[in-house]
C-alpha cells in the first residue's frame, strides 16, 4: 500500500476548482500529512481535458505518469492504495493526439504558483539568450521568422508591431510600455485564463522580450477582475520575479530594466478592444476612439504602447530559445505556429486544445472533441465568438488559419470554438451573439449602439413569429454599415454571426418567416417580453 | 505638404489636415453630424465615413489625417447608402417632435435629415425613457432627443474642467448626465451653458424664460425696464443674418422700445461702475489696507460659482464688486426709482445676457436683493431674445438706431469690452491706472491682455509699481493660474500676480453659453473685433471718465468704495460642495 507513489498533480485551474479539486486537494494533503506519506502534492493549471474534471496525474517510482478522470476522495484513496479503478484512468497520448503543444507546454505540468517550476522547464532562459545574445534587432528578426500573428483576433503581425513601437521616438522621448491583453471577454473562451492559471512565468516573459526589444522598461498585465484566480497567480509570479532580480533593475546584469503591474479590467467586453483598454488603465472611461494613430505610436500617455495578447506573448519564449525558422515548421504559408481553442458546445470532449495551424475543423471537432455528444448530427461551429461567424458542415475539410476562417465569412478570434448541433437555430444563434452585443456595445457611436439593437429587435421579431419577408434585406443592410460605419472592431464585426447564419442558413430564415417554424424545435413562436428597452 | 487624390482631384494640403477639411478645400463637403468645427472630433456618428483606396474599411473623415498618395472616395452609391442607413438608425432612436421643439428650424439632425431627403423610418422607434432634468433651472437636460455626439460631454469636462456631465451607463442606455444619478441641481455644474451652446439638437438647452418676460410686459402694473449686455450687440445680428461682430446697439435699443420696455439701460454703463468700484479696491489692497492680493475679478457669475465649488480657498482674493448687471439692476431700483418717482416694487429689470449662469445668478444670495427686491427680475439669453424676436414680427436687421435711456446706458470704451477676455483687466488698469498716478494712459490698447490664448500673463509699469496681471478664459485654463497663486501661498513666497481676470466661457462673454451657436475661433474674433472697435470709437475710453458715472457718485453714491457703494454693489462668497443640492434660499438671509 502507498507504494511507490512520488508524486501527485492535481489540476487546480478555474475549471478544476469549480469541479471540486479544491476540496480533493485539501482532504488528499490531509491524509499524505497524517499517514506521514513520501509524495509530493502539487497544485498544477488545466491539462486541457476539462471534461474529466477533477484530475490527477500520479507518479510511481520511475514509471511514466498515470493521469485518472473524474476524481473524488474516494477514488483518490483507492489510487493510493494501488487500487487502480482503471475505467477512470485517461490515456494523455490519445488526447494530446493531433495537438501540439507549445503555449500550453506547461499548463498541468507545472506548479503555476513556484518559479523554481518554471525555470526547471527552461524558463527565463529565453530573455537571457535575448539580453545577452540577440540584441533588439535580431529579437525582432526572430519573431518576424516565426510568423507569429496576433492571437487576440484581428492576427495583426506581432514583428511589426514592435517594430513601430521600437522605431518611433516616445513623446518628449520618456517612456514606451507594454501591455498583455487578459481581458478576453468572449462568451465561451477561457483560453488566456487558462494560461495566465497554468504558467504565468510564461506570459511574464513574453512581456520581458517585448519590452527589451521595443525599448519600454514598464510593463501592465491587463486582466479580467473576474479572473481572481489568475490575477492571484500572475501577481504571485511577479513577486517572485522580483525576488530573483528578474523584474526591477539591471536584469541580468544588462541595462534593460522592465516593472510589471497589474490592472484590473473593468468588467466591460469592449475594454478588450486595445484603444479601450488604454483608456481604461488610463483611469478614463472605457471607450474606443479611432485609430490611426495606432496604439503602437501613440498609445498608454500618448507613448508608444505594445499591446499584445496573453497567448501572442506567451510563444515568444520559444521562439526566442528554439528560433523563428523552427517556429514556422509549424502551420501553413500564412499562418504560423499552433492556436489554442476552447472547445465548448455539443462536442463530446469540450475542453483546452492547442493545435497546428492549418488542422482541418473536422479533426478538432471529430478526433480532439470526439464528435458529437449523443447520437445528434453536427450544424454549425461558431468560432470567434460574438465577433465570429458560423460555419457548417460543408466547410469543415477546411484547414484553420486566419485568411481560411474569414473567407467563410467568420473570424480566428482569441480562440473560443463553439459545436452546434442539429437542435440548436441559426436564427436563435444569431439572436444569442446579437443580444451580447446590445449589452456589450459602449454606445459610443450610433452605427453599433443603435444598429446592435435594432437588430436584435429584427431577430426578435423572427422567432416570435413575426417576422416579414423584406426582414432579412434589412437585417443586412443595417449589418453592412455598422460593417463600415461602427467605430471599434465590436461594431464592425458584431454583424458577423447575423450576416453568415444568414449566408449558410437562408433557408432557416425564410421558414421562421413564412412558416413560423424552427426545425430545431428552439423558437417557440410565442411573443416573449422585448429584452430591451 | 502633402499630395493626394479626393474623388479623381488632385489635392494639396498642409501635414495634419483631416480628409474632412482637405475635401474642402477640392469644394466637396463631407455629411457630418457630430462634427463641430470647435471641438476635436469625437468620432460618434459615422457619418463622414470616405473609402480609401486599398483599405476595404472605411475611415472617418473627421479624424483620419490625409497622407501622401491617398486616393479617397467621398461619395459614390455605396457610401451614401450606408450613410443614409447609420442616418435612419439615428433617426429611429430620436423622437418625431420637432414641431415642439426648442430647436425647430435650428437643428443640426433635422437639416441633415432633409439633406438627405429622408421621407420614411425604416426602422422600429426605440426612444429613452429618462425624464427631462429641469432641477437646476439654467439649463434643462431632455435625454430622449440626445445623439450622444458627445460634444456637452467635451465642453464639460475638456474645456471647462467641470465635470458635471459624463456619459453614463452603455450600449442603447447610453445618456448624458451627472454622475451616479444625481440632478444637475446636486451636480458641480456651474451653469456656463458651453454644453447648450454645443448641443446640435434639442437635448441641452437653456432654461427658458421668455414667458416671464412676456407676462410682465403684458402686465400694467409693471414698469418694464431691461438692460442689453456688451456682448449681446456683436452676436445677435448672426441670427438675422447680418455679420458676426457687426453692432447691433442703436437697434436694440430701438427693438426693446418697440417691444413695450419702458427704459432701456445699458449694461456697459454697470461695467463702468464695476470698474470705478474694483479698481478702487485693487489700489486699497495693493497700498495695505485691507484684503490681499492678487485680486480676482468677480463678475462673471460662472466663474463665482466654480470658485465657490472648486476653488474656494481663494474666497479672500475675490473682488467684492457685483457683476456689472446687478449693479445696473441695483442702481436702477434704487438711483433711477429717486430720480422719476416709480415705486422699486413696481419696476420690472429683465437683462438680456450671453449668459447662462446669470440665471441663477440673480437670486444666487442676499445681496441680489440689495434694493430691498429682488434686483434683477429675470435674467434671458440672447438666443432667448431672438426667440423673442421672432414672436414680434419685428424685422430686427432693418430696424434704425436709437437712444437709451441715458442716465443708466451711456458708456466708455472700459465697459463695453467687458465682453471680451482681457477687457476686465485692460478697463480695470485704465482706471487703476489713473487712480495711482493722477493722469489717464497714453497708450489705451494693452495688447498683450487681449485675444484668444487660452491664459494670458503680462507685466506693467504703474507708477511706483511693477504690476504682475494674468487672464484666463475658459474655466478649464484658470487652474493653472490657481495653482501658482497656492503653491506661492504654501511656499510663503509673493503672490506670483497682483490681478487675475478669469472669465468661465472660452473668449469671455462673447463666447457666452447663451450666444447664438456654431462658434468657432473665427466667429469669436469677428465678435472681440467688434467690441474693441466699439471702445476704439467711444468718446470716453476710461470707465472713470464717463460723464454719467460721475455724476452718479456726485449725485448718490458718494465715495467710490464707499459705505453706500458697499451697501449696494458689493457680496460676499462661501464654499459650497460639489454634490450637494442648496435650495434657493439658503444663502438669502
Ligand atoms: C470588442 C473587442 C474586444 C477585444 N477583446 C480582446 C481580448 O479580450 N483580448 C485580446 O487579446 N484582444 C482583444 N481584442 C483585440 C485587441 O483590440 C487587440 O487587437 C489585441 O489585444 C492585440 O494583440 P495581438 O496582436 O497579440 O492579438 C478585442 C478587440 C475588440 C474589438
Ligand atoms: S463600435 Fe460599438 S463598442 Fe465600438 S465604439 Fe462604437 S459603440 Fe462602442
Ligand atoms: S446632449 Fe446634445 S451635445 Fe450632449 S451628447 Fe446629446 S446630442 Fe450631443
Amino acid at each position: 500500500m502507498f507504494e511507490n507513489i512520488t508524486c501527485i498533480k492535481i489540476g487546480m485551474s478555474s475549471c478544476g476548482v469549480a469541479a471540486g479539486a479544491e476540496e480533493l486537494y485539501q482532504q488528499l494533503s490531509a491524509v499524505i500529512k497524517e499517514k506521514k506519506l513520501p509524495v509530493e502534492l502539487k497544485k498544477v493549471g488545466c491539462l486541457g481535458i476539462c471534461y474529466a474534471e477533477p484530475l490527477i496525474e500520479v507518479k510511481t517510482g520511475d514509471n511514466p505518469a498515470v493521469i485518472y478522470r473524474n476524481v473524488n476522495i474516494e477514488t483518490a484513496l483507492e489510487i493510493l492504495e494501488n487500487k487502480i479503478p482503471s475505467e477512470l484512468v485517461i490515456d494523455e497520448d490519445l488526447e494530446i493526439k493531433n495537438q501540439k503543444r507549445i503555449v500550453l507546454k506547461n499548463c498541468g505540468k507545472i506548479d503555476p504558483e513556484k518559479i523554481e517550476d518554471y525555470i526547471q522547464n527552461k524558463g527565463y532562459q529565453a530573455i537571457k539568450k535575448a539580453i545577452l545574445e540577440l540584441k533588439e534587432e535580431k529579437i525582432i528578426e526572430e519573431i518576424k521568422k516565426s510568423g507569429l500573428r496576433g492571437r487576440g483576433g484581428a492576427g495583426y503581425p506581432t514583428w511589426l508591431k514592435w517594430k513601430a513601437t521600437k522605431e518611433v521616438i516616445s513623446l518628449n522621448n520618456d517612456g514606451k510600455f507594454v501591455i498583455c491583453n487578459g481581458d478576453e471577454g468572449d462568451p465561451g473562451a477561457y483560453m488566456d485564463r487558462s494560461i495566465l492559471e497554468g504558467d504565468p512565468h510564461s506570459v511574464i516573459e513574453g512581456m520581458m522580450i517585448a519590452g527589451f526589444a521595443t525599448g519600454a522598461a514598464k510593463g501592465f498585465f491587463y486582466i479580467r477582475a473576474e479572473y481572481p484566480l489568475a490575477v492571484d497567480r500572475v501577481q504571485k509570479a511577479i513577486d517572485q520575479c522580483y525576488d530573483r532580480n528578474l523584474l526591477g533593475e539591471k536584469i541580468h546584469g544588462s541595462d534593460f530594466n522592465f516593472d510589471l503591474e497589474i490592472r484590473l479590467g473593468a468588467g466591460a467586453f469592449v475594454c478588450g478592444e486595445e484603444t479601450a483598454l488604454i483608456s481604461s488603465i488610463e483611469g478614463k472611461r472605457g471607450y474606443p476612439r479611432p485609430r490611426p494613430p495606432f496604439p503602437s505610436i501613440k498609445g498608454l500617455w500618448d507613448k508608444p504602447t505594445v499591446i499584445n495578447n496573453v497567448e501572442t506573448l506567451a510563444n515568444t519564449p520559444y521562439i526566442i530559445l528554439n528560433g523563428g525558422d523552427e517556429y514556422a515548421k509549424t502551420g501553413t504559408d500564412k499562418s504560423k505556429g499552433t492556436k489554442v481553442f476552447a472547445l465548448t458546445g455539443k462536442v463530446k470532449k469540450p475542453g483546452l486544445i492547442e493545435v497546428p495551424m492549418g488542422t482541418t475543423l473536422r479533426t478538432v471537432i471529430e478526433e480532439i472533441g470526439g464528435g458529437i455528444q449523443g447520437n445528434k448530427k453536427f450544424k454549425a461551429v461558431q468560432t470567434g465568438g460574438p465577433s465570429g461567424g458560423i460555419i457548417p458542415e460543408k466547410y469543415l475539410d477546411t484547414p484553420i488559419s486566419y485568411e481560411s476562417l474569414q473567407e467563410l465569412g467568420s473570424i480566428m478570434g482569441s480562440g473560443g470554438m463553439i459545436v452546434m448541433d442539429e437542435d440548436d437555430c441559426a436564427v436563435d444563434i444569431a439572436k444569442f451573439f446579437t443580444k451580447f452585443c446590445v449589452d456589450e456595445s459602449c454606445g459610443k457611436c450610433a452605427p453599433c449602439r443603435i444598429g446592435t439593437i435594432q437588430t436584435l429587435k429584427i431577430l426578435e421579431k423572427l422567432t416570435n413569429g413575426e417576422g416579414a419577408p423584406e426582414d432579412i434585406d434589412k437585417l443586412k443592410t443595417i449589418c453592412h454599415s455598422m460593417e463600415k460605419a461602427s467605430l471599434c472592431g465590436l461594431g464592425q464585426t458584431a454583424p458577423k454571426p447575423v450576416l453568415s447564419s444568414i449566408r449558410y442558413f437562408e433557408d432557416e430564415y425564410l421558414e421562421h418567416i413564412k412558416e413560423k417554424t424552427c426545425r430545431a424545435g428552439k423558437c417557440s413562436f410565442l411573443k416573449q417580453e422585448s429584452v430591451e428597452k | 505638404m502633402i499630395n493626394a487624390i479626393i474623388n479623381g482631384i488632385q489635392i494639396q494640403v498642409e501635414q495634419g489636415t483631416t480628409i474632412l477639411d482637405a475635401a474642402k478645400k477640392a469644394n466637396i463637403k463631407i455629411p457630418t453630424l457630430c462634427k463641430h468645427p470647435d471641438l476635436d472630433p469625437t468620432a460618434a456618428c459615422g457619418i463622414c465615413i470616405v473609402k480609401i483606396k486599398g483599405s476595404d474599411k472605411m475611415a472617418r473623415s473627421c479624424c483620419t489625417e490625409i497622407e501622401e498618395g491617398m486616393d479617397i472616395t467621398t461619395h459614390d452609391a455605396e457610401i451614401t447608402a450606408i450613410r443614409r442607413t447609420v442616418l435612419e438608425l439615428i433617426l429611429s432612436n430620436h423622437p418625431n417632435a420637432c414641431l415642439t421643439c426648442i430647436r425647430n428650424q435650428n437643428c443640426e439632425l433635422q437639416s441633415i435629415a432633409a439633406e438627405f431627403g429622408i421621407a420614411e423610418e425604416p426602422f422600429e422607434k426605440i426612444l429613452s425613457e429618462e425624464k427631462i432634468d429641469e432641477s437646476i433651472k439654467t439649463i434643462v437636460l431632455e435625454p430622449e432627443k440626445c445623439i450622444k455626439c458627445g460634444r456637452c460631454v467635451q465642453a464639460c469636462q475638456d474645456m471647462q474642467n467641470v465635470w458635471a456631465l459624463s456619459f453614463v451607463n452603455r450600449g442603447i442606455k447610453t445618456k448624458i448626465a451627472p454622475a451616479a444619478e444625481f440632478k444637475l441641481a446636486e451636480s458641480p455644474c456651474v451653469s456656463c451653458g458651453q454644453c447648450s451652446a454645443y448641443c446640435p439638437v434639442g437635448s441641452i438647452y437653456e432654461y427658458d424664460e421668455t414667458s416671464t418676460v412676456w407676462n410682465a410686459l403684458n402686465d400694467p402694473s409693471k414698469y418694464c425696464v431691461a438692460q442689453i449686455a456688451p456682448a449681446v450687440r456683436v452676436a445677435i445680428g448672426e441670427s438675422f443674418g447680418m455679420e458676426s461682430g457687426e453692432l447691433a446697439t442703436g437697434k436694440l435699443y430701438s427693438l426693446l422700445k418697440r417691444m413695450g420696455f419702458k427704459a432701456v439701460f445699458d449694461t456697459n454703463f454697470g461695467a463702468d461702475v464695476t470698474i470705478v468700484e474694483e479698481a478702487t479696491e485693487f489700489v486699497k489692497r495693493l497700498r495695505g489696507g485691507e484684503g490681499i492680493l492678487p485680486l480676482i475679478s468677480s463678475c462673471c457669475p460662472g466663474w463665482v460659482d466654480f470658485m465657490e465649488k472648486f476653488h474656494s480657498d481663494m474666497i479672500p482674493n475675490f473682488s467684492t464688486c457685483k457683476s456689472p448687471h446687478e449693479i445696473l439692476a441695483t442702481l436702477a431700483k434704487t438711483y433711477y426709482a429717486q430720480k422719476t418717482n416709480i415705486p422699486a416694487s413696481d419696476i420690472f429689470m429683465a437683462s438680456i445676457m450671453p449668459c447662462i449662469a446669470k440665471k441663477f445668478e440673480v437670486h444666487r444670495s442676499k445681496e441680489m436683493y440689495a434694493s430691498g427686491n429682488q434686483d434683477v427680475d429675470v435674467s434671458i439669453t440672447t438666443r432667448e431674445l431672438v426667440k423673442m424676436i421672432k414672436q414680434t414680427g419685428i424685422d430686427f436687421a432693418a430696424l434704425t438706431d436709437s437712444e437709451p435711456d441715458h442716465i443708466l446706458a451711456d458708456y466708455s470704451g472700459g465697459g463695453t469690452i467687458f465682453g471680451v477676455t482681457g477687457g476686465v483687466m485692460e478697463a480695470g488698469l485704465r482706471t487703476i491706472n489713473y487712480l495711482i498716478t493722477g493722469k489717464n494712459l497714453e497708450k489705451f490698447d494693452l495688447k498683450d491682455v487681449r485675444g484668444l490664448k487660452g491664459v494670458k500673463e503680462a507685466d506693467i509699469r504703474i507708477g511706483e509699481h511693477d504690476l504682475k496681471v494674468a487672464v484666463a478664459h475658459g474655466l478649464g485654463n484658470v487652474e493653472y493660474l490657481m495653482n501658482k497663486i497656492r503653491a506661492a501661498r504654501e511656499t510663503g513666497q509673493n503672490p506670483p500676480y497682483h490681478f487675475i481676470e478669469a472669465m468661465a466661457c472660452p473668449g469671455g462673454c462673447i463666447g457666452g453659453g447663451g450666444q447664438p451657436r456654431n462658434v468657432n475661433d473665427a466667429v469669436r474674433n469677428l465678435r472681440i473685433n467688434g467690441l474693441y472697435a466699439d471702445d476704439k470709437n467711444c468718446k470716453h475710453r476710461n470707465c472713470h471718465d464717463n460723464p454719467q458715472i460721475k455724476q452718479l457718485y456726485k449725485e448718490f453714491l458718494g465715495e467710490p468704495g464707499g459705505t453706500k457703494s458697499q451697501e449696494l454693489l458689493h457680496l460676499y462668497y462661501r464654499k459650497r460642495e460639489e454634490y450637494k443640492s442648496y435650495r434657493e434660499t439658503d444663502f438669502l438671509f
